[in-house]
């Protein structure tokens, strides 16, 4: 019997009942329909979080100090220690061979920036070195990127991202404009490629960049110092070779906290060492290569921990993908369970069917169906009947994932292999629970079929 | 003519658990091609298990049944759905023609178990010539509970005849239908029979085995009259 025809005739005979065919196909559609919806809107996030990683820069390594750890107190939150210094970062840069671009960096936090008579406190305040933006794959939209002389110098000029630009200058172009950044007046030189929101849905463009010798020396650093003062020396300051030699940028140290360990801390530590590995599958070997080194820099004995944390980009997509993952997995298995619960629905009613139409299994045996045509006729049945709403629900789960991404604007991505996944799952399940009822049909007697009533 | 149905020492014997029932017990019997026989005999005589095995539904549990010279009694189920499908034609009392399924749709469903390589027009031409045989072409298109009795028994017959089989079964084929109709159904089966079908009919009727030429008498398991055709009929 030619597979065309029985398929031909399993949609008549399944048409013939259409009320009790959606019923069945009922639990294969919601089952499906929940996979492709699960898988859609798993793969969607990990799109997004990919493309997060990418804008943070796909191979930047990122090294933070650890948390404080006062002699018998209470440690204080990460980031805390006083444990990076400028030396490190160049230490980082010159002795790893696994480490490309590296760059310090230094956060400004709950700094104001002022230009007209606009007062606005951007989300990131960076003290970089040019470096940073490489390493983070962070274009010029407009204007130019400091330089290393710049940093050298202290200079006092900064880059702008593009919220800059639209609140604080009110869209027009601030190249030359004067920008106070807390108590000092800074040039703009360029403004920054738009980035969007990152990863954490906080809006990278909310930035303002100066060289971190400036932000550190200039602006954060005064805040613990007298920022009137001017005229003091910094022939002991730790900043001294990042430093315009003759000029003054800080009080001198009170004599009494001059070797005040967190004083002089304050002026030299790191928020962040952001570097590059030379190329991606150098991560590891790079991440190694910096923590061997800040161990022995930082004099660590090995039963010590480190007093500074890693985080490379892939630690970062690691962390994200095993949540999400794990969510997607979680209901993927519900879904699959529906699917099951759908798949003895089928049994249920093809076993149904097979009593229902014993007679015209009867004749059909009668004038001439062998038991495997039987069997075939039933089988495709089952398998026509789930595939039919494996397909309802592959249209059904796209749906509703486009609907989520409308209503609740979760980032969705439809996926091809669900949809042959679906497709393959809804015909085995076809097959599974369709086999038991089409073998039972084609184990009838034709004379005890032909007579049953 | 030759032989078309050749049975020797038949017996079937059904096996219920501790007890055995023997249904059959020996029947030896001659059917010639182009032959018009009726299988008489009251309930529980063996005549329904005699027609079931000589229809290939059933096995002998002994014994030797040649149809055309082949030994069936012991063939293959697949061998014999196809010698069911290719050889034998049934028409049955309660017709057993599929619901909601178009007249020529019921003809033609037993080319779908053919092994041919017939088209799909190919196989509707056939139906429509069967229906045309039987008088009913103008309802190929209505379904079974659109037609009378008659019409559906005459659809039954179309059907037993889309493979053109040489041996046609009419199990009480009158059974449903009124008297006017059965004549009209048992003049079709004279008017396959005159254009050279072997036909069988089974049934406890007088009146309808007279329309056949021979007639096989079967009382408890075994043959008592007609097992060979008569010389001179």
């Amino acid at each position: 019997m030619r597979t065309t025809t029985t398929i031909r005739m399993s949609l008549i005979s399944l048409k013939r009942n259409p009320t009790r065919t959606m019923l069945t196909m009922l639990g294969i559609i919601i089952g499906i329909a929940a996979v492709i919806t699960m898988m859609e809107i798993g793969n969607g996030s990990k799109t997004s979080i990919r493309t997060s990683i990418e804008k943070m820069g796909a191979n930047s390594v990122m090294v933070m100090p650890g948390s404080m750890r006062p002699p018998g107190g209470a440690r204080v939150g990460a980031g805390n220690a006083v444990s990076l210094i400028p030396a490190d970062a160049e230490a980082i840069g010159n002795e790893c061979p696994s480490v490309g671009a590296y760059s310090p960096v230094v956060r400004g936090s709950g700094i104001h920036v002022v230009f007209g008579n606009v007062d606005w406190e951007p989300g990131n305040i960076y003290g970089i070195a040019p470096a940073y933006l490489d390493i983070r794959a962070w274009e010029i939209a407009d204007g130019r990127a400091f330089t290393n002389a710049e940093v050298d110098a202290n200079a006092r000029v900064c880059l702008v991202g593009s919220t800059i630009v639209k609140e604080v200058f009110g869209g027009m172009s601030p190249l030359g404009c004067e920008l106070r950044i807390g108590e000092v007046t800074f040039e703009v030189v360029g403004v920054l490629k738009s980035k969007g929101a990152n990863m954490m849905g906080m809006d990278e463009d909310d930035c303002v960049f100066t060289p971190w010798t400036t932000l550190r020396m200039r602006v954060t650093g005064l805040r613990y110092g007298n920022a009137t003062n001017t005229s003091s020396t910094i022939a002991d300051s730790p900043g001294s070779k990042f430093a315009i030699s003759g000029l003054a940028l800080y009080p001198e140290p009170d004599s009494r906290i001059t070797r005040d360990h967190l004083f002089y801390a304050k002026h030299t530590q790191l928020n962040q060492i952001i570097f590059s590995a030379v190329s991606v599958d150098k991560i590891k070997d790079a991440t190694r290569e910096v923590s061997q080194l800040l161990r022995k820099r930082h004099r660590l004995k090995t039963e010590q921990e480190d007093d500074f944390r890693v985080f490379n980009s892939s630690d970062f997509m690691n962390m994200l993908n095993q949540t999400s993952t794990l969510m997607t997995n979680l209901l993927l298995g519900v879904a699959l369970l529906s699917l099951l619960v759908g798949g003895v629905g089928i049994m249920n009613i093809m076993l149904v069917s097979v009593t229902e139409r014993t007679r015209e299994i009867g004749l059909r045996m009668a004038v001439g169906a062998r038991s495997r045509d039987i069997l075939k006729q039933f089988l495709i049945e089952s398998v026509v009947l789930c595939l039919s709403g494996g397909i309802i629900g592959i249209l059904a789960g796209h749906g509703m994932s486009l609907l989520i991404e409308k209503i609740a604007r979760w980032p969705i991505e439809s996926s091809p292999g669900a949809v042959a996944a679906a497709v393959l799952v809804s015909a085995s399940v076809g097959i599974l629970f369709g086999f038991y009822p089409a073998w039972k049909a084609s184990r009838l007697d034709p004379i005890e079929a032909l007579r049953y009533e | 003519m030759g032989k078309l149905i050749e049975l020797k020492d038949i017996y079937k014997t059904y096996f219920l658990g501790e007890i055995d029932v023997p249904v059959l017990k020996g029947i030896t019997l001659d059917i010639a091609h182009g032959e018009y026989v009726a299988l008489m005999g009251a309930s529980g005589s063996g005549k329904s298990t005699l027609m079931n095995i000589l229809g290939c539904l059933d096995r002998p549990t002994s014994g030797d049944y040649l149809l055309e010279g082949e030994e069936l009694g012991r063939a293959s189920g697949d061998r014999r759905a196809m010698i069911r499908n290719r050889k034998i034609g049934f028409v049955f009392q309660n017709f057993n023609l599929l619901p909601r399924t178009s007249a020529l749709e019921n003809v033609i469903m037993p080319l779908n178990y053919t092994n041919n390589s017939l088209s799909r027009s190919e196989c509707r031409k056939r139906g429509l010539a069967a229906l045309e045989q039987v008088g009913i072409a103008d309802r190929a298109g209505h379904h079974p509970s659109q037609l009378s009795g008659g019409q559906q028994q005459r659809v039954a017959i179309a059907r037993a005849l889309i493979n053109r089989p040489p041996l046609l079964f009419a199990d009480e084929p009158t059974g449903n239908l009124d008297s006017r109709t059965s004549v009209e159904v048992m003049e079709m089966f004279s008017k396959l029979n005159a254009e050279g079908i072997t036909v069988i009919l089974v049934t406890h009727s007088e009146e309808i085995a007279n329309y056949a030429k021979r007639t096989i008498h079967v009382s408890d398991g075994t043959v008592i009259s007609g097992a060979f055709k008569s010389k001179g009929a």
